[in-house]
């Protein structure tokens, strides 16, 4: 093969590469688009047939009404303050947990970490009933503690943790023990600032996990004052009918933190990937 | 500055021990360098004296002070680790200064301690930098420097040069020699490479399965091993060692070895006539001679100032040492004879030195 048909067949190969993951990346982003397209056009338009992929006219202050309709900066701060709670209680659990199934050695610890893993089997839905009765009998129904805390101490950030920070060199725990510091130090001041890619992982997760948790706040806070925006969002959906526009700058409103955080995560998560690179050793 | 005194340490993992009643004393700045195949025990002994090991019995004691169940930060000493060890987040300044700032030092006397370390190093342009901007080389000078700021009674050493190419090697090696010279601390050594062991340490420990070989200075250990392990051991290219049985030639007594070669022997071998052997000559104790033929060239190493040449001897590779060029080729067959004064007897079956 000549050496120009064999870039020819390269390119060939690299416009098709190219063009099946803009045709995939258009699947994925279409639902968004639709959102959006549905957020700045009327009621009227967006029940109306045919349909139409643009507006016919563009609505944009549909946001605003959305945002001033009903209380939605309290909705938002709201689920700022639950999303944040978790996401920072998760990962203070979560480090401390793995770290100690990952490097301290106890009786038992193995089977400790069987039984917490087989709690990941249990599907979430199955333990609301008896979560609500219990959070209900500590007379935290309709309280911000009422949400947060049962779904702070979940297992798989531990599980996350302890697998990350199996893979830090253990000379480096020791250096520092020769240096003297003590276990809580060495997690503080060697282990977590190294784990940064899979801290900023976790964040993320949970972060989205709870900004877009419905079903738990939506039995937890019986109060629309604290209600978070998926639970909000359907305060839309009255008997004299849906305000689907409404809804969709809503929820259009409601992805930006998530995108935000995605990204200034992104960027952590990167950079301590490169700083790892330094971690060499053998 | 302390002396490490080691009584009867026993290593267990379970059932499986990996040190027998290990006794060792390394005086106050003394360069100890415990050297031994993978594998041999050393690094274990190390850690077990940095506290990084748990002590299953006996007794470690650094100074006066027995250290069997203090924490490693309690016992004054720093350790320089193959992999480095630095922590990659943070600058070679903090690096060193992290073992100080725990001991909640002020910020001016951390500020002198590491640019004094720094400048003994030659550190002092790259303390802003991260480990992952350093050269292998610089790396392993920083965490020695981590070491020196702690001023510690006692400096570890695991095999530090290991991650090191051959020209560095060479370098750091004479570094660590001139630090240990203008500190005089005690200094424990562990290193699988004789040639370090050989040229750094004041004394050597040889280790094997568990077990101290034998303790010496570095040429007492080559020109005087306790046994066959040590001879083959210390030592590059490593020492002939020929089976055969011990003979009465009348003036002379010789080894007659499996294929009938026979090998002069010192007069103080007379005492084994009879007795099978192993006879240990130094490739550089085997000269080339006049005379009639009893070997054929197998390889010819030139290593520039010296040659080595492996020569089939009957049933035995023979190595030995020419310290200048050799112009034969390959297959050619010449006499080789060995210094009967330079040659040693072990046992066959314990390896034991005889004479």
């Amino acid at each position: 093969m000549t050496t120009r048909s064999r870039s020819r067949l390269s390119l060939a190969l690299d416009i098709l590469n190219h063009g099946g993951l803009l045709i995939v990346a258009l699947i994925f982003l279409f639902p968004f688009f639709w959102m959006v397209s549905n957020a700045v056009r009327s009621n009227a338009e967006v029940l109306a047939i045919p349909v139409r992929i643009l507006p016919n006219a563009f609505e944009w202050d549909n946001f605003a009404k959305a945002w001033t309709q009903l209380p939605f900066g309290r909705f938002f701060l709201n689920s700022l303050f639950i999303s944040t709670s978790v996401t920072i209680i998760t990962v203070i659990v979560s480090c401390l947990s793995g770290y100690a199934f990952a490097r301290l050695k106890f009786p038992g610890r193995e089977a400790l970490l069987m039984a917490y893993l087989g709690t990941l089997m249990v599907p979430a839905i199955m333990l609301i009933i008896p979560l609500f009765l219990i959070v209900n009998s500590l007379g935290m129904v309709n309280t911000f503690q009422g949400v947060i805390l049962p779904v702070a101490f979940g297992t798989f950030g531990a599980f996350l943790m302890r697998q990350f920070f199996l893979s830090i060199p253990m000379e480096l725990e020791e250096a520092a023990r020769i240096d003297g510091a003590s276990r809580l130090r060495i997690l503080l001041s060697i282990i977590v600032p190294l784990s940064m890619p899979a801290i900023g992982l976790l964040s993320l997760f949970t972060f989205i996990g709870q900004w877009n948790n419905f079903l738990w706040p939506l039995i937890v806070m019986t109060g629309s004052e604290n209600a978070t925006l998926p639970v909000g969002l359907t305060y839309f959906q009255t008997q004299a009918g849906t305000q689907w526009n409404f809804i969709m700058a809503g929820a259009a409103l409601s992805m930006l933190p998530g995108i935000v955080l995605a990204i200034l995560l992104q960027k952590l998560i990167y950079s301590s990937i490169a700083l790892n690179a330094g971690m060499g050793g053998r | 500055m302390a002396s490490v005194t080691i009584r009867n340490a026993v290593k267990s993992y379970g059932a499986m021990q990996v040190l027998h009643g290990v006794s060792l004393e390394a005086h106050d700045g003394e360069f100890v360098v415990l050297v031994g195949p993978s594998g041999c025990g050393k690094s274990t002994l190390l850690r077990m004296i940095a506290g990084l090991e748990t002590i299953t019995d006996g007794q470690i004691a650094i100074g006066e002070r027995v250290v069997n169940e203090l924490e490693p930060k309690e016992r004054d000493i720093a350790m320089v680790f193959q992999s480095y060890a630095l922590y990659p987040h943070m600058t070679v300044r903090d690096n060193m200064a992290f073992s100080l700032k725990l001991s909640r030092r002020s910020k001016a006397e951390i500020a002198v301690e590491v640019n004094r370390a720094a400048e003994i190093l030659a550190l002092a342009p790259l303390l802003e930098r991260y480990p992952r901007q350093l050269s292998g080389g610089q790396r392993q000078r920083v965490a020695m420097g981590r070491a020196i700021v702690r001023n510690p009674a006692v400096f570890l050493f695991d095999e530090p040069l290991s991650n090191l190419d051959a020209k560095l090697r060479v370098q750091m090696r004479g570094e660590i020699k001139s630090l240990h010279a203008r500190l005089n601390s005690t200094m424990i050594y562990v290193t699988h490479d004789q040639m370090e062991a050989m040229t750094m340490a004041d004394r050597i420990v040889v280790m094997r399965s568990g077990k101290i070989e034998q303790i010496g200075t570095p040429l007492d250990i080559y020109d005087n091993p306790a046994n066959s392990f040590v001879a083959s051991f210390i030592g590059s290219p490593s020492m002939n060692l020929i089976e055969g049985t011990v003979e009465d030639r009348g003036a002379q007594v010789v080894l007659r070895d499996r294929a009938g070669v026979e090998w002069t022997l010192p007069a103080r071998a007379r005492a084994h006539i009879g007795r099978d052997v192993t006879l240990g000559v130094r490739p550089e104790h085997v000269a080339i001679t006049e005379g009639a033929s009893n070997a054929r060239i197998d390889n010819i190493e030139p290593t520039g100032a010296d040659t080595h040449v492996q020569v089939d001897v009957g049933s035995n590779i023979v190595t030995l040492v020419r310290h200048e060029r050799l112009d034969l080729p390959v297959g050619a067959e010449i006499s080789v004879r060995n210094d009967p004064d330079r040659s040693m007897l072990f046992c066959p079956s314990s390896g034991e030195r005889l004479t």
